[in-house]
C-alpha cells in the first residue's frame, strides 16, 4: 500500500474512531481518549528520533511543554484559532530540535541523550522565571465553550489530537519505506560504515530531530487549551519524557506498528490505574514494565509476535 | 572592602564549597561514564536513595549522616556490583548499550523516584547534625560549617580516589580496561570483574554523596533530576576519565553558580549547568583536561 492510500486509510480509521465516541457519548470518553491520542503523537515522534535512528531523547517533556508554552504566550498575545497554534507549536519545537541536534549529533551518541535530558531542567527553569507565561504560578487558558461546526470544545480537542495522531501513524510510516528511513536505518545499525558509504548521517539525524522535536511540539500546543490551567509542572511532568520512551520500547521500535501498540496499550491502561490504584503507582508500574521489557524482550511485543520468544543465549 | 566586594569574596567562596560539594556528587559519573563508558544517568537517583537512608539512620538512631553514608558503603557497594551483573548480561555482552541500556538506567532512575515518593511522600526531609547551623567568621568572610563540612568530606574522598586509582593494582586496572582491555587480559585479568568492581565503587560513592546533599539542602524524590545535567556536564567539562579535571570543573560550575544566584536570583542557577555543557560539547568536547 502507497503511502497516501495508507494516509486515507489513517483518516478514515480517525473518522471511525470519532463516530463511535460520539456514539458512546460521554465526554470523559473524549478527556481519557485525548490523552492516549497525544501519547501517540508522542510515542511516534521519540520513535523516529529513537527507533528509527538510534539516538535517545529524554526530553521529550521539553519539546511538549515548549509546544504547550508557545500557545500559551500565543494565546495571550492574540486569541488565534487552534490549528494555527498547533502549527507554530511544531515549528518552535522543530527549530529547538534542530538547533538541539546541531550542538550535539556531531559527537557520541551518549551526549545527545545528556544534553535532551539537561534541556528540559534548563527550559523549565526559564519558564518558571518567565512571569508573562504565568511563571512559577502557571497560567489560565480559558477555552471557549464550543467551536463552529464540531460543538462541544472537547469534542473539537479530541478531534484535532485524531487528525494529529493519523498524521504521524502515516508520516511515521512513510518515512519507514523512504530512502530517508534506509538511511536512517544504516545510522542505527552502523553510522560509522553508513558515513564510509556516503550516506549523509548529521543531514539525516538533523533532519530526524527537527521532524521528531516539530511532532512533540504539535502534540503540546492543544493541551493548555485541554487542562485549562498550565503549571510548568505540569507541562514538563516526567510521565511524558517516560511514556514517550516506555510506548515504543514496550511496543517495538523497528516500525510504526509498535509505537501505535504500545500507546494504546499503555495509554489505556494508565487511564484505568489512575482512576482505579494512583497516579504514582501507575508511573511505577510504566517504569517497571519499561526495565522489564528493555531485559527480557528487546524488540518490544511486536517482536514477540514476530519471533517468540527470544532465546538469549545466540549471540 | 566596601559591601559589593565583600558580597563578591562571600559567593566565590560559597561557590568553592558548593564546587567541592559537586566534586562528591560527579565522582561516580567520572568513574562510570568517564572511565567505564556506562552511561549511568539513574546515579542522581542513588544518591537520593543515599540521602534517604543518611536520613533514616539519623533521624531513627541519631547516627551522625556523614558516618550513617559510611556505615552504608558496603550496602552500596554490593548495589552497584548488582546492577553491573544485570547491564552486562543483558545489554553490554550484546552489544546492546546505547540505545536499550539508556532506557534501561532512565527506568531504574523513575522506578527508584517513585518508590521513594510512595515510601516517604514528597516532603522535605532534613538531617540533624551538630555542624548544621554554625557559621565559621574569618573577617568579612563567612563560612558555613554545613558547606565546609561537605566540602572537606568531599575532598577527602577524591584524594582517596585518586591514589587508589593512581597507585594500586586495582585502580590501575579500572584505568586500563577503558584503553585496552585485551592487554589486561593479558595480565590474567578478567576486564568484566574490573568493570563490576569499577561500577559498585561510582555507586559506593552515592552513598557519601548522598549524606552531603541532604546535610547541604533538604531532600525530596525529585531533586535528583536537578544534578542530572549538572553531574554530566561537569563530568563533561572536566574532561571525560580525568578526576583532576572534574575537579576543576565542578569548581568552575560552583562558583558560577553562586554568582549566578547571588547577583541574578537562585531560580536562575539550574540553567548554568546545562550552558556550561552545551559551551563544551561546541567548542571543546574533549573537555579542561580530557583525553
Amino acid at each position: 500500500m502507497g503511502s497516501r492510500a495508507f494516509l486515507g486509510v489513517c483518516g478514515a480509521a480517525a473518522a471511525g474512531i470519532f463516530s463511535v465516541a460520539l456514539l458512546i457519548g460521554n465526554d470523559y470518553a473524549f478527556f481519557a481518549g485525548y490523552v492516549v491520542l497525544q501519547f501517540i503523537v508522542l510515542a511516534q515522534a521519540w520513535n523516529i528520533l529513537g527507533g528509527y535512528t538510534g539516538y535517545v531523547n529524554f526530553g521529550s517533556a521539553a519539546f511538549f511543554a515548549l509546544g504547550a508554552y508557545a500557545a500559551v504566550f500565543l494565546h495571550k498575545l492574540y486569541p488565534l484559532p487552534l490549528p494555527v497554534l498547533i502549527a507554530i507549536g511544531g515549528l518552535v519545537s522543530g527549530s529547538a530540535g534542530l538547533g538541539m541536534g546541531y550542538l550535539t549529533l556531531r559527537l557520541r551518541g551518549a551526549f545527545f541523550a545528556i544534553a535532551t535530558l539537561a534541556f528540559a531542567v534548563v527550559l523549565q527553569t526559564l519558564v518558571v522565571n518567565w512571569n508573562y507565561v504565568g511563571g512559577a504560578r502557571g497560567a489560565y487558558v480559558i477555552r471557549p465553550d464550543s467551536v463552529w461546526l464540531v460543538g462541544s470544545y472537547v469534542h473539537y480537542l479530541f478531534l484535532l489530537m485524531l487528525i494529529l495522531a493519523a498524521v504521524a501513524v502515516a508520516i511515521a510510516r512513510a518515512i519507514e519505506r523512504s530512502r530517508l528511513g534506509y538511511g536512517f536505518a544504516t545510522i542505527r545499525d552502523d553510522e560509522l560504515a553508513a558515513e564510509a558509504s556516503g550516506v549523509p548521517t548529521l543531514r539525516l539525524k538533523l533532519v530526524a530531530t527537527t521532524l521528531s522535536g516539530a511532532l512533540m511540539g504539535m502534540a503540546g500546543a492543544p493541551f493548555p487549551y485541554y487542562i485549562g490551567y498550565l503549571q510548568p509542572s505540569s507541562a514538563f511532568g516526567l510521565e511524558y519524557a517516560v511514556n514517550s520512551i516506555a510506548m515504543p520500547m514496550i511496543g517495538g521500535t523497528t516500525s510504526w506498528v509498535g509505537p501505535l501498540i504500545g500507546a494504546v496499550l499503555l495509554g489505556s491502561l494508565q487511564q484505568i490505574a489512575t482512576v482505579t490504584i494512583s497516579s504514582a503507582v501507575n508511573l511505577l508500574i510504566v517504569g517497571l514494565l519499561l526495565v522489564g521489557f528493555v531485559i527480557i524482550a528487546p524488540s518490544g511485543i511486536v517482536g514477540l509476535v514476530q519471533h517468540g520468544w527470544p532465546r538469549r543465549s545466540a549471540k | 572592602m566596601d559591601l559589593s566586594s565583600d558580597l563578591l569574596a562571600n559567593a566565590l567562596v560559597a561557590g568553592l564549597l558548593l564546587g567541592g560539594f559537586y566534586a562528591a556528587v560527579t565522582l561516580g559519573v567520572s568513574i562510570s561514564f568517564g572511565i567505564l563508558d556506562i552511561v549511568n544517568i539513574a546515579h542522581p537517583a542513588f544518591i537520593i536513595l543515599g540521602s534517604y537512608l543518611a536520613y533514616l539512620l539519623n533521624s531513627r538512631l541519631g547516627l551522625d549522616p556523614i558516618l550513617a553514608s559510611v556505615v552504608m558503603l558496603p550496602a552500596f557497594y554490593v548495589l552497584g556490583a548488582l546492577v553491573y551483573r544485570i547491564y552486562h548480561a543483558a545489554f553490554e555482552r550484546h552489544g546492546q548499550e546505547s540505545l536499550r541500556g539508556l532506557a534501561f538506567f532512565f527506568g531504574l532512575l523513575f522506578i527508584t523516584e517513585v518508590m521513594l515518593i510512595l515510601g516517604f511522600g514528597v516532603d522535605y526531609r532534613y538531617v540533624t547534625a551538630p555542624y548544621i547551623g554554625p557559621t565559621l567568621h574569618l573577617g568579612a568572610l563567612a563560612l558555613p560549617l554545613r558547606m565546609l563540612m561537605p566540602c572537606l568530606t568531599s575532598l577527602v574522598l577524591f584524594i582517596g580516589l585518586q591514589v587508589f586509582l593512581s597507585a594500586t593494582f586495582t585502580g590501575r586496572a579500572i584505568m586500563a580496561v577503558a584503553q585496552d582491555q585485551l592487554a589486561l587480559r593479558l595480565v590474567a585479568c578478567s576486564p568484566t570483574r574490573i568493570k563490576r568492581i569499577a561500577f559498585a565503587i561510582s555507586i559506593a560513592t552515592t552513598s557519601i554523596a548522598g549524606a552531603l546533599l541532604i546535610i547541604i539542602q533538604p531532600v525530596e524524590p525529585s531533586i535528583g533530576r536537578e544534578y542530572i545535567g549538572r553531574v554530566f556536564a561537569i563530568c563533561v567539562l572536566g574532561g571525560l576519565g580525568s578526576l583532576p579535571g572534574m575537579l576543576i570543573g565542578a569548581m568552575l560550575v560552583g562558583i558560577v553558580e553562586s554568582l549566578t544566584s547571588t547577583f541574578y536570583g537562585p531560580s536562575w542557577a539550574p540553567a548554568v549547568a546545562f550552558g556550561f555543557l552545551l559551551i563544551t560539547l561546541a567548542l571543546r568536547p574533549a573537555g579542561l583536561l580530557g583525553r
